[in-house]
């Protein structure tokens, strides 16, 4: 008879019985909760990065008075270094994004993805395969407008990295710059994007790439207005538009039990929180409103010609985006880094920032994975006739709370 | 660094040019006005399920014009059965329709037993029934699968076809040692007899196709965006279906209740209590639940002919050399998973074929789309390109 691979596929396959299950499902959670376990302990040691920086900023003061260092030096530096530690967290970020979406499609595709690369489930595969990418030839079509296509990548990446600056990434002012209109800030600096993206679908020369480019900009441009008129209401909440101030005024808690995130205003948080996160995966182009790339359609649509690093851009700026949203989602609705009750306020508030902020990340991977390609058409009526009424509706709503409550 | 490519003609761009604007198109697209452009959609194209080229005249996105371009795969299989013996042409057949090869050998011998009036033995039969029902339930997982990426949902791909499809193809090892190509069914009967323990495996597997089809209902028949992308697209009247000679579950999902199996059964299928699937609108939606409902029938069957399988011999007597079915000519046609397959035999009386036709139920279906492609949007292209369930190894031949 015939060996095949029988014994690890069907429904009679030995990992698939009630006990081998069972098995594997306390192993995965053993593991799990040793590494969870141990990575929080860790942040628990660390604390508040704030605090950190305060010291170490302070030591840096008393130094340079010390020495006669000149003031203007002492700001450069702290401009410059918490903008460089951003800077590289972001470009660092992608590379455990891509893995963590890499297995959760696996898994949610019964397989197991990545294996080989990094000897544990494959946590090296995103560093080969930027190497690999570093390492392509950069291909320029014939008939491509040269200049413009060199210049879309970086018009499409550029924006996704100044959209970080005021984002706060934990309490006490961990954000790389701190500004009074941060949400507005990053909502307008985001829409820059589907200019290089526009470039990039022009310039190469290829209709798929026209359509592609098109249809990124009549969505993204689309999107946006009910992605902004989506978080009205909690600005009117929060009264300002600072992105730290909105993530302090979600503190404390409802009758001692439920926190005031703005998740948990009646009926409007939620409905905010929907619109924003629907707008959201739009506006980072990912399925189920990936018509932009469309893979089956247009063959990628306005990055098909671009290969090697210039295309990890395109690849960078979108997950660079899809954190940018969940951050946003965590800052705005689920209280950033304000741990849900205050028994749990021995976490540092990074963890909180970075477990909201993966778990919305999560939803979007979630959310692709499971839905198919909505029309170009439809994706439209989608916006104008229902998510932008709904979101006006909703602002309405927000005001006639305030009204009541006072 | 960049790379110019450079060809004969010129650079790579004006040749695409060319092709695209040359007379054939030209007249064929009438005229292209200022508005309009055309896009050459394949051969080398992730949804044109191979080889295929489509060139559409688009109004923005709306088709305004569609010319299918076939031949990539041609291999001149009909005249290559010119210098094959009977039996060693079974091995071609394989490679037609490679989706659905089971059903492809069994066209094919089954027009050679008729023009040789061999009986085959019961036990053959079943086991052909058998065999060439879950290879038509692999044939439909994979549309099943390759539809929803059409549409832009990966995960059903690789349920239908990384799970499903591929626990029917370790079947199909255990019991003819391939995969894809099996070369199973014989003029006369089939290769090889069950091994053990086969039929309980094939079994618990029908069981588990059944449970399976709730999990893709879930996930991609009854999903809001889907049915939103398929519902009333493409549509295909009753009419034009009778017309263009369109068979198999396309005809059947355009409201024309028609499957050989049932109207003109061939080999045991009298014996089995199944049903056609039939459904009335003949848009994608229903292309896509015909092949669904049908999955369930040949589970159905499937199961039946596991229980009720006689003893007996696999292979009826045929010489084992030197196989000269008399001069003459003979059309077997059976229903495959694309439609009807049929194999037009010619003899004279030699060692090989005089001449052999393969009506592909693909290549008819495919005649269609030139015609329900129009008014669409590009991502309807995709959707009913797809629907229409082709396969370019049996459209070019």
């Amino acid at each position: 008879m015939v060996q095949g691979p029988w014994a690890v596929t069907g429904p009679w396959a030995p990992n698939q019985t009630p006990e081998g299950l069972r098995r594997r499902y306390v192993r995965s959670i053993l593991v799990l909760g040793v590494l969870l376990g141990g990575l929080l302990g860790l942040s628990v040691l660390i604390g508040e990065p704030s605090v950190l920086f305060g010291k170490a900023f302070a030591f840096l003061t008393a130094q340079a008075a010390r020495h006669g260092v000149p003031a203007w030096a002492l700001t450069a530096v702290s401009l410059v270094v918490p903008c460089s530690i951003v800077l590289g967290l972001i470009q660092v970020l992608p590379i455990f994004m891509v893995w963590w979406e890499m297995k959760i499609a696996a898994h949610i595709q019964v397989r197991l993805g990545p294996m080989q690369v990094g000897k544990w489930h494959g946590v090296l595969q995103t560093i080969a395969d930027g190497i690999k990418l570093l390492l392509k030839e950069d291909i320029v079509p014939t008939g491509a407008d040269r200049i413009i296509h060199f210049l879309a990548p970086i018009v499409v990446v550029a924006p996704a990295y100044i959209c970080f600056a005021p984002i706060p990434f934990g309490m006490g002012g961990l954000a790389a710059v701190q500004m009074d209109v941060g949400l507005l800030f990053v909502l307008g600096i985001s829409g820059l994007t589907v200019i290089g993206l526009l470039m990039a679908g022009w310039s190469s020369n290829n209709k798929y790439s026209v359509l592609g480019g098109l249809r990124a900009a009549a969505q993204m441009v689309s999107y946006e207005i009910p992605r902004l008129i989506a978080l009205l209401p909690v600005v009117m909440w929060g009264g300002t538009l600072s992105l730290g101030g909105l993530m302090d005024a979600q503190q404390g808690l409802w009758r001692g039990v439920l926190p005031r995130w703005f998740i948990f205003y009646p009926v409007v948080g939620q409905i905010s929180f929907l619109i924003f996160l629907i707008s959201s995966i739009a506006e980072t182009n990912r399925t189920p409103f990936d018509i932009a790339e469309a893979e089956s359609e247009l063959t990628s649509g306005f990055h098909t010609e671009y290969s090697g690093m210039k295309w990890a851009m395109f690849f960078l700026a979108e997950y660079a985006y899809m954190f940018l949203a969940a951050a946003l989602g965590a800052v705005l609705f689920f209280g950033g880094g304000w741990a849900p009750w205050p028994a749990l306020n021995f976490i540092p508030s990074f963890v909180w920032f970075f477990a909201k902020t993966f778990f919305i990340v999560f939803l979007f991977i979630w959310i692709r994975w499971s839905y198919p390609r909505l029309r170009v058409d439809r994706l439209m009526e989608f916006c104008w006739k229902f998510l932008l009424p709904w979101s006006l509706v909703n602002v309405a709503l927000a005001g006639f709370l305030i009204l009541m409550r006072q | 660094m960049t790379t110019e490519l450079k060809g004969p003609a010129g650079t790579v761009n004006e040749m695409a040019d060319s092709l695209m604007a040359g007379p054939s198109f030209e007249t064929k697209m009438e005229r292209i006005s200022e508005h309009e452009m055309l896009l050459n959609m394949g051969p080398q194209h992730p949804s044109t399920h191979g080889v295929l080229r489509v060139v559409l005249k688009l109004d923005g996105e709306v088709v305004t014009g569609a010319v299918p371009d076939l031949g990539y795969l041609h291999r001149g299989v009909e005249k290559l059965a010119e210098n094959r013996t009977y039996p060693q042409f079974i091995i071609l057949t394989d490679r037609d329709d490679y989706l659905c090869a089971m059903l492809n050998n069994w066209a094919y011998c089954l027009t050679v037993e008729k023009l040789m009036k061999v009986e085959i033995p019961q036990r053959a039969e079943y086991l052909r029934v058998i065999a060439g029902e879950l290879n038509r339930i692999a044939s439909h997982l994979l549309f099943i699968g390759t539809f929803g990426i059409d549409i832009g949902a990966f995960t059903p791909f690789l349920y239908a076809f990384g799970r499903e499809r591929e626990m029917i193809l370790d079947l199909f090892e255990q019991l003819c040692g391939a995969r894809i190509t099996y070369n199973y069914v014989r003029i006369g009967g089939v290769s090889n007899d069950l091994p053990e323990g086969w039929v309980e495996k094939a079994k618990k597997f029908v069981a588990h196709m059944k449970t399976c089809l709730k999990e893709y209902d879930n996930l991609l028949s009854y999903n809001p965006i889907f049915m939103d992308r398929t519902k009333g697209i493409g549509v295909l009247s009753r009419e034009k279906a009778i017309a263009y000679g369109v068979t198999g579950p396309n005809l059947r999902a355009s409201g024309v209740n028609l499957d050989l199996r049932k109207s003109a059964p061939y080999g045991v299928y009298a014996k089995f209590d199944f049903e056609t699937s039939v459904r009335q609108n003949g848009d994608c939606w229903d292309r896509y639940m015909v092949r669904r409902d049908e999955i369930e029938q040949c589970c159905r069957i499937v199961e039946q002919a596991l229980d009720g399988l006689p003893a007996g011999e696999i292979l009826g007597k045929v010489p084992k050399a030197n196989l000269r079915p008399p001069a003459g000519e003979a059309y077997g046609q059976l229903e495959g998973a694309r439609g009807w397959l049929g194999v037009y035999l010619v003899s004279d009386g030699g060692l090989s074929p005089y001449r052999l036709h393969i009506r592909a139920p693909s290549y008819i279906n495919l005649a269609t789309l030139q015609e329900i492609l129009v008014g669409w949007k590009v991502a309807d292209v995709i959707a009913i390109l797809g629907s229409i369930d082709i396969v370019l190894g049996e459209v070019d031949r």
